[in-house]
């Protein structure tokens, strides 16, 4: 198969990945995330309504009397389908969901809860803590498996290909403000796992290649490594990516955004694990030397 | 690596079996006890509610403490320490002695042996650490005290949250402890949750007080407002008859009044105690109260000796059946709070398994069609690899009985993406080795040891992906980390054993033929 050069755009893509990681820092630092109310507490209503004359304005509008603060409302999925989000949420009072669905059927007709979810402020401060411990538990745990696995500037290229990926996907959930809940915690793990999947696969190969060619530039080995393990990199990415599409396309409403960040992530992990985790290599200037002391050890 | 002697192809053959027929029988309904098991289906798939009610131990705590307070009253009584000036706050009891005294105390409170210090014995921990402050004495709860109360707390509450949706008649609660102080309330198929939600928020303390001629509140008087708001009334503090007393409870009709009432039946210590206040109140109104609100006040016209009453209050009959139910489950020993609700109706559930299924299946034939697309027969090896993958996937958490959540499905879609990656591996470096080595038995061999260390390291980090969610993540996140992580064991069963041993028969078999894969 024929040699692409994958280490001539080294620069100009690593120049693309700060651009993109520090727009994403930025968004996140002023935009911030758009919490779902697993995270920010609250009330969540899926409702499917009788009558296609129901609109997003009239149930706004309906739901607005009822003084519940700030309401949110979006089409889900299909027309009658519309999902209500307000920050007020009263557990205690027992009535309180069956309050409101006198009320709007009393405005828009028959409405059908097909989803409720009502979170406290203690429970989403508790899940928020969790999802981000787990998170970093996670990445902790990572960079312990490479760093007893390979030498240290491969382990640092791995972690930084990692960073890279969470960052921008949830760099990119900012800027679209998409909403974040528990199951895109579950999908930025999942990418974790991913990213550090690919990662490592490339890497075994220039570590192997370190072994067999004495007289090899790093430069140039990384792009060999890349080039050896390439089919497999894109058929890997590809079935994941198959699978995740039709997650996404035919799998509901719920899970939406979960399949659409890992799609960002398996499309952001592929790409970092050639254009970040090496390029650290070269820069590192890591060669025979420094897997053959390794070896001794 | 493409050696296989009998036994372990049988082994395996058997192994698999035994998994696809687990995984099947999910679809078949299976009398014998030991085969039936099946994949539960979590609330987010078949519907239903999940409550996490949070208790409230301050009552406990002040009770506690107020208790505390008449036996070290008591007890310094008998041991001729005065004792005075007992306040009682948030978490601890002040108390004062006598400057010639206060040595003395401080040496019974610091003995293991005292009496005053029963927990000692049994815990080795004392329920109360003390400051002393010359004469001036704090008590406060210790770390270890207050977790047995709260733990004793919480025994009791679970016991009447269980007696209560019991009553309530729905299909296989599931209530668990969380922590020392929450309740995990499941309720497959319960798309309503609010008369649960209602019966669960009522801490169901009955008491019977009398009420007062005062106009004004005055020491050993309350004033109590009606449940229907419309008046108050100041009523005496001492309690005629406690929610305890009761053995029966149910909803029933007054044929005078015909209206719907709640009568109940009193133990042989209630009746007693009723039969006396009665007799003497005659003529008075006497106020039944369910948590401090009155529900109503009859007056008394006689003494009320068979230890039976009625309770009128504007009931409805729904209303009557729900406050004889909360009668006969007991009062919680605190209230509860609910801090987190997430429902989920029945046909949101099935809408969610179809479009899993579709997506699944979907993305099952897509990744099966780029397999045989990119690898012919290598191609058909790994999808068979991946078909028993599923198998045995499902027939694991079927064994386990682990319960299927929406992203868990996600999970398991994801499985099959990711599972054909160790085949990826191993073929393309086959491929490599190939262009070296003439002996396509030698040249797959060495592809398969070449690509193990590389295929071990890729799976691990996502298992420990899977590994952390499912000790950090929470209900549905917990599914999908469950599908995730076995299906990474499952794919890894399925590529070294079945797919490899296809290869080798398969290689074993065309060894001469040209450009193998």
């Amino acid at each position: 198969m024929r040699e692409i050069s994958f280490n001539k755009f080294y620069k100009s893509f690593n120049i693309l990945s700060i651009v993109l990681i520090v727009t994403s820092l930025i968004l996140l630092a002023f935009k911030g995330l758009n919490y779902g109310v697993d995270f920010k507490g609250g009330t969540l209503i899926e409702l499917r309504t009788d009558l296609n004359s129901a609109n997003i304005k009239k149930i706004r509008d309906s739901f607005n009397q009822l003084n519940l603060g700030d309401v949110s409302v979006k089409n889900f999925g299909n027309d009658t389908d519309f999902i209500i989000k307000f920050e007020k949420q009263n557990s205690n009072d027992p009535k309180f969901i069956d309050n409101i669905k006198t009320k709007l059927s009393g405005s828009i007709g028959t409405v059908d809860f097909r989803r409720v979810e009502n979170v406290g402020p203690k429970v989403s401060a508790e899940l928020l803590q969790s999802g981000i411990i787990a998170i970093a538990l996670s990445l902790a745990a990572m960079l312990l498996y490479i760093w007893i696995r390979f030498e240290w500037q491969f382990s640092l290229g791995a972690i930084v290909a990692l960073f890279h990926d969470v960052i921008i996907t949830l760099g990119v959930f900012s800027l679209f403000s998409l909403e974040i809940n528990l199951s895109i915690v579950a999908a930025v793990l999942t990418i974790v796992g991913y990213s550090m999947n690919d990662t490592v696969v490339i890497f075994d190969r220039v570590r192997e290649n370190l072994r067999k060619f004495s007289d090899i530039k790093i430069f140039e080995l990384t792009n060999i490594s890349i080039n050896q393990t390439l089919s497999r990199t894109i058929i890997t990415s590809a079935t994941t990516l198959l699978a995740l599409l039709s997650i996404f396309i035919f799998g509901g409403e719920i899970l939406k955004g979960f399949s659409l960040a890992m799609i960002l992530g398996v499309i952001f992990g592929t790409y970092s694990s050639i254009y970040i985790a090496n390029p650290i290599l070269v820069v590192l200037k890591v060669s025979q030397r420094t897997i053959v002391k390794e070896d001794k050890d | 690596m493409l050696y296989f002697s009998k036994l372990r192809i049988f082994s395996v053959i058997i192994f698999t079996l035994i998994l696809s027929y687990f995984s099947i029988s999910n679809f078949f309904k299976i009398d014998d006890n030991f085969f039936s098991k099946n994949i539960k289906l979590g609330l987010d798939l078949q519907g239903g509610s999940y409550l996490l009610l949070e208790i409230d131990n301050k009552p406990v705590i002040t009770q506690k403490l107020q208790n505390k307070v008449m036996e070290l009253k008591n007890f310094f009584k008998d041991k001729n320490i005065i004792t005075r000036n007992y306040a009682v706050d948030d978490n601890s009891i002040i108390f004062d002695t006598t400057p010639d005294k206060s040595d003395e105390l401080n040496n019974i409170l610091d003995d293991d042996e005292s009496e005053i210090n029963p927990y000692y014995q049994q815990y080795k921990s004392h329920e109360f650490d003390f400051v002393k402050n010359q004469d001036s004495f704090k008590l406060t709860l210790s770390k270890y005290g207050l977790v047995l109360l709260k733990n004793a707390s919480l025994d009791q509450a679970i016991e009447i949250v269980r007696r209560r949706v019991d009553e309530v008649g729905t299909n296989e609660p599931n209530i668990l402890k969380r922590g020392n102080d929450r309740i995990l309330v499941e309720l497959p198929g319960l798309d309503d949750p609010g008369r649960i939600k209602s019966l669960l928020g009522k801490t169901a303390n009955l008491t019977f007080q009398f009420i007062t001629q005062n106009t004004e509140e005055s020491f050993g008087t309350e004033k109590l407002e009606f449940e229907d708001g419309s008046e108050n009334a100041i009523v005496s503090k001492r309690i005629i008859l406690s929610g305890d007393n009761l053995v029966d409870a149910k909803p029933s009709m007054n044929s005078q009044t015909n209206e719907t009432v709640v009568s109940f039946t009193l133990d042989r210590v209630g009746a007693k105690k009723f039969g006396r206040a009665t007799s003497t109140g005659v003529g008075k109104r006497l106020a039944i109260i369910l948590d401090g609100k009155i529900i109503s006040a009859p007056s008394v016209r006689e003494p009320i000796i068979g230890g039976s009453g009625q309770i009128s209050g504007d009931f409805t009959f729904q209303s009557a059946t729900d406050l004889a139910l909360l009668l006969r489950s007991g009062a919680l020993p605190a209230p509860l709070n609910i801090i987190e609700e997430r429902t989920v109706g029945p046909d949101l559930g099935q809408d969610s398994i179809d479009a899993g299924i579709m997506s699944l299946i979907i993305g099952f034939i897509l990744v099966v069609l780029f397999m045989i697309y990119k690898y012919r027969v290598f191609g058909v090896i790994a999808n068979l690899a991946l078909i028993s993958n599923l198998f045995l996937l499902v027939g694991v958490l079927t064994i386990f009985e682990a319960t299927l959540t929406l992203p868990g499905i996600a999970g398991i879609i994801l499985t099959v993406g990711m599972a054909v990656d160790a085949n990826v591996l191993i073929f393309e470096r086959i491929k490599e080795e190939i262009k070296s080595e003439r002996n396509p038995i030698i040249a797959f061999d060495s592809g398969y040891t070449k690509s193990r260390t590389t295929i071990l390291d890729a799976n691990i980090t996502t298992l420990i992906a899977a590994v952390i969610l499912f000790f950090m993540g929470s209900g549905p996140i917990k599914g999908f980390s469950i599908t995730l992580g076995v299906g990474i064991l499952t794919t890894l069963f399925s590529v070294y054993f079945i797919a490899r041993l296809f290869t080798a028969f398969y290689v074993i078999k065309n060894k001469e033929k040209e450009s193998l894969i």
